[in-house]
């Protein structure tokens, strides 16, 4: 580079943009024409897909042969709900037909059963279909939330507080008019609130009503510490006692039928100790509904999520940050930098144009890995046996895209703090202790308490990876939401917006720093 | 003659590290960010309840995980810092025994790496010591308190100061071997803090196991566990010897490429 190549083009264009682009195509051809550089690039761009490749995992919920069975593991098909999400649809249900108008009414008096979870849940429902993955609408008694109206799997508003019991019976009413569902509670039976309501696109015009009860899989991590963890889980049972049953709106002299939606009820779900097996009872004016499992959106953890291929980031930017790194450091190491400030002593604009030509090859670069990555790792969990819970495109294009714009943001702070700290070894142990370890202290090496993981990911660069997060975290479900899973506190672009923050400020500082001191 | 020339490369690596104005910042850095990193954490964790299946000595020694990177910058600064300035010609010009060279910078960067382990260790300790009582983390909630008095505890503090010393070691062989430090510190850094990342995403606990198995990092500091130790992936000693292979390895490569390549 010699100053000749970079005046010509300030002659023809003396005002503004046309020296900027001169710089810009400076440090262009400094990068291209450095083969480490070239070479590091493309090593970060293949960590990112072969990393990915190493996802191995197999489905059925069992990780090895004396492995412990692991709940929420990926599984091996899924049903899907009416938002094109995998559900989790398997309960116990008491039905008969319900036509376009109609309601039906109940009291629960009381939900027992075997490790009973805070979303053990039992009441009535209106569901399309006794196939998984109806459209439905429920209101419900949970063990440990009080009333709630559910619909649709990702649907959940609350009603009345404190749980069921004798002395605290619960009214739950659904009135059907058309597609309209619209769910009422009542402590005593003559006042009633109206909880929210619901329209299910397409429900056939004999749809079931009934009563159904489910309580979902639990399970213990007893040390989630690196160096050892063990989970063990199973499934749990939920009895709910009803009376004061009365439905309307189906044919004259419906009779009760009892399913066991889903399939997997009915064999005694509850484990070893259950009492009975999943099914229902007629006691008095009454019903006693016996369910297991859940009727909810299925939360994946690392394997079976779409996000999984593209793991590889991690190791995809460490090579990043080097290079990224060393294009400023090595101009101070080798003294180029003085020329390089010389031939354009605009010195925020030389910082700027280091930006931006590293930060567009490293989106160029990392768009095409992370999307590669996901076309060869994709078919290989497939071929597993493992279902991908699939999302949507918006959202599969903002994983691929943010991924690359992660790299990219993280490579313009890693210029940012070379030029702020001159040494490369520094710069780059500053950008990975600022992103990678935030992230394995608040994933990996569970040594945390979450509200303290939780903050590390809100405020440190590593905040970035949210915007990695497939699926969304339910609040009714009860799941692992963990980093390591594909959880973060921050909606995905807050974020990256955090990372973009601090690559401004240390960008800015750097800016200031440059113009102050000597080369 | 032989050693005496081992003597004078030992003398002029110690002179080099010593009179470094960074060499100092280093270290005092290594010992803050260890002590700093411990505290927090000790601070942070909670145990109201008790009986959760926490290690005092390992929560106390947490800083490590971040303290190691600064020891790693120590020991990739000793090789690549010559190689920036070009010092390194000069250097090998005066000791042409390369390996001479390579064996005094290891024995200075070990020296330095086990005297700061070993302020930052006791430092940590004694802050866990002090604080996770606070947090339902201690001899009232039935965990013993933090003494090294105690087998597993003098151990887990012994090896964390052996650890940093093999982290020393680990990335002057990848120093010597790329001869760049901003390279090298990625290389090091990218070995230590990948395998529990991508092991923790594999979604396989057996696949996450061998990974944690083979890290330098998740078998190195299986050395800190007191607690819980049949759940380890790795046994201490056997974790800290996988350790002692990865850093032998790459002083092996760092080694024979510098005997053989030009400067």
């Amino acid at each position: 580079m010699t100053a000749g190549t970079v005046r010509t083009p300030r002659a023809a264009a003396p005002a503004g943009r046309g020296g900027f682009l001169a710089v810009v195509r400076a440090e262009w051809t400094k990068f291209r024409t450095v083969r480490g550089w070239v070479v590091g690039m493309v090593v970060a761009g293949l960590l990112v897909v072969g990393v990915g490749l190493l996802g191995h995992s197999e489905c059925g919920g069992q990780a090895g042969p004396d492995a412990p069975v692991v709940t929420g593991g990926p599984s091996c098909t899924s049903p899907l709900g009416p938002g094109g999400e995998a559900v989790t649809d398997d309960y116990y249900l008491v039905h008969q037909p319900l036509g376009t108008d109609g309601s039906i009414t109940v009291r629960v008096t009381s939900m027992t059963g075997s490790r009973l979870q805070p979303w053990s849940k039992a009441g009535i429902i209106v569901t399309a279909s006794t196939a998984p993955g109806s459209a439905y609408a429920a209101m419900m008694v949970t063990a440990g939330h009080g009333v709630r109206m559910q619909w649709d799997y990702t649907q959940d508003t609350p009603g009345l507080a404190g749980t069921v019991g004798p002395a605290s019976p619960r009214w739950l009413r659904l009135i059907r008019a058309g597609d309209t569902i619209t769910g009422y509670d009542s402590a005593d039976g003559t006042r009633w609130d109206r909880v929210g309501s619901a329209t299910l696109a397409g429900l056939p015009s004999v749809a079931q009503a009934g009563l159904f009860a489910a309580s979902p899989d639990y399970s213990n991590v007893t040390s989630q510490s690196i160096g050892g963890g063990s989970g063990s889980g199973g499934s749990t049972q939920a009895t709910a006692a009803f009376d004061h049953v009365m439905a309307e709106g189906g044919p004259a002299g419906g009779r009760w039928a009892g399913t066991a939606v889903g399939g997997t009820g009915g064999t005694g779900g509850g484990g070893p100790g259950a009492p009975s097996p999943d099914g229902y009872r007629r006691s008095g004016g009454g019903y006693s509904v016996t369910g297991s499992g859940d009727i909810a959106p299925v939360t994946p953890q690392g394997a079976g999520s779409v996000a999984q291929p593209v793991i590889g980031t991690f190791a995809g930017l460490i090579a990043v940050i080097v290079v990224a790194a060393m294009f400023i450091t090595a101009e101070y190491r080798r003294g180029l930098i003085r020329v390089t400030l010389a031939a354009s002593p605009r010195r925020g604009r030389v910082l700027a144009a280091k930006a931006l030509v590293l930060g567009t090859i490293t989106f160029v670069v990392g768009l095409p890995a992370a999307w590669a990555a996901q076309l060869i790792g994709e078919p290989m969990e497939r071929s597993r046996g493992i279902f991908i819970d699939p999302v949507s495109a918006p959202t599969e294009l903002r994983i691929l895209a943010g991924t690359a714009a992660l790299l990219a943001v993280a490579a313009v702070l890693a210029v940012a703090v070379g030029a702020l700290l001159r040494r490369g070894a520094a710069a780059v142990t500053a950008v990975i202790v600022v992103i990678v370890l935030p992230y394995f202290f608040a994933g990996p090496l569970a040594v945390l308490p979450p509200g303290a993981a939780d903050w590390l990911l809100r405020v440190t660069p590593a905040a970035a990876f949210a915007i990695q997060q497939p699926y969304p975290a339910y609040p009714q479900v009860t799941s692992q939401y963990t980093p390591e899973n594909g959880y973060y506190p921050l909606a995905p672009w807050a974020g990256l917006a955090v990372l973009c923050g601090w690559t401004a400020l240390v960008l800015g500082l750097a800016a200031y720093r440059l113009r102050r001191r000597d080369a | 003659m032989s050693d005496f020339r081992t003597v004078l490369a030992l003398r002029a690596e110690w002179t080099k590290a010593r009179t470094v104005a960074s060499t100092g910042w280093v270290v005092l850095a290594a010992v803050g960010v260890t002590v700093g990193v411990s505290a927090g954490v000790a601070a942070a964790v909670r145990c109201p309840s008790g009986g959760c299946a926490e290690d005092p000595a390992r929560i106390s020694l947490t800083g490590i995980y971040l303290g190691q990177a600064v020891i790693a910058v120590l020991a990739v600064q000793a090789v690549g810092g010559e190689y920036g300035t070009g010092m390194i010609r000069v250097t090998l010009a005066a000791m042409p025994r390369r390996t001479a060279v390579l064996a005094a910078k290891a024995a200075v960067v070990s020296v330095i790496a086990v005297a700061a382990g070993t302020v930052a260790v006791l430092a940590s300790l004694l802050a866990g010591r002090l604080i996770l009582p606070g947090n339902g983390i201690g001899p009232a909630h039935g965990y013993p308190a933090v003494s090294l008095g105690d087998g597993p505890v003098l151990r887990a503090a012994v090896g964390s100061v052996l650890y940093l010393a093999l982290i020393g070691l680990l990335s002057l062989g990848v120093a010597a071997a790329v001869r760049d430090s901003a390279a090298a510190i990625g290389i090091v850094l990218g070995l230590l803090y990948l395998f529990p990342i991508v092991g923790a995403a594999v979604g396989n606990a057996q696949l996450d196991r061998h990974i944690q198995q083979i890290g330098p990092m998740t078998a190195g500091l299986a050395v800190q566990a007191t607690t819980g130790l049949d759940r380890l992936p790795i046994g201490p000693w056997a974790g800290l010897g996988v350790l002692a292979a990865w850093a032998a390895a790459a002083m092996l490569a760092g080694g024979l490429l510098l005997s053989r390549r030009d400067a």
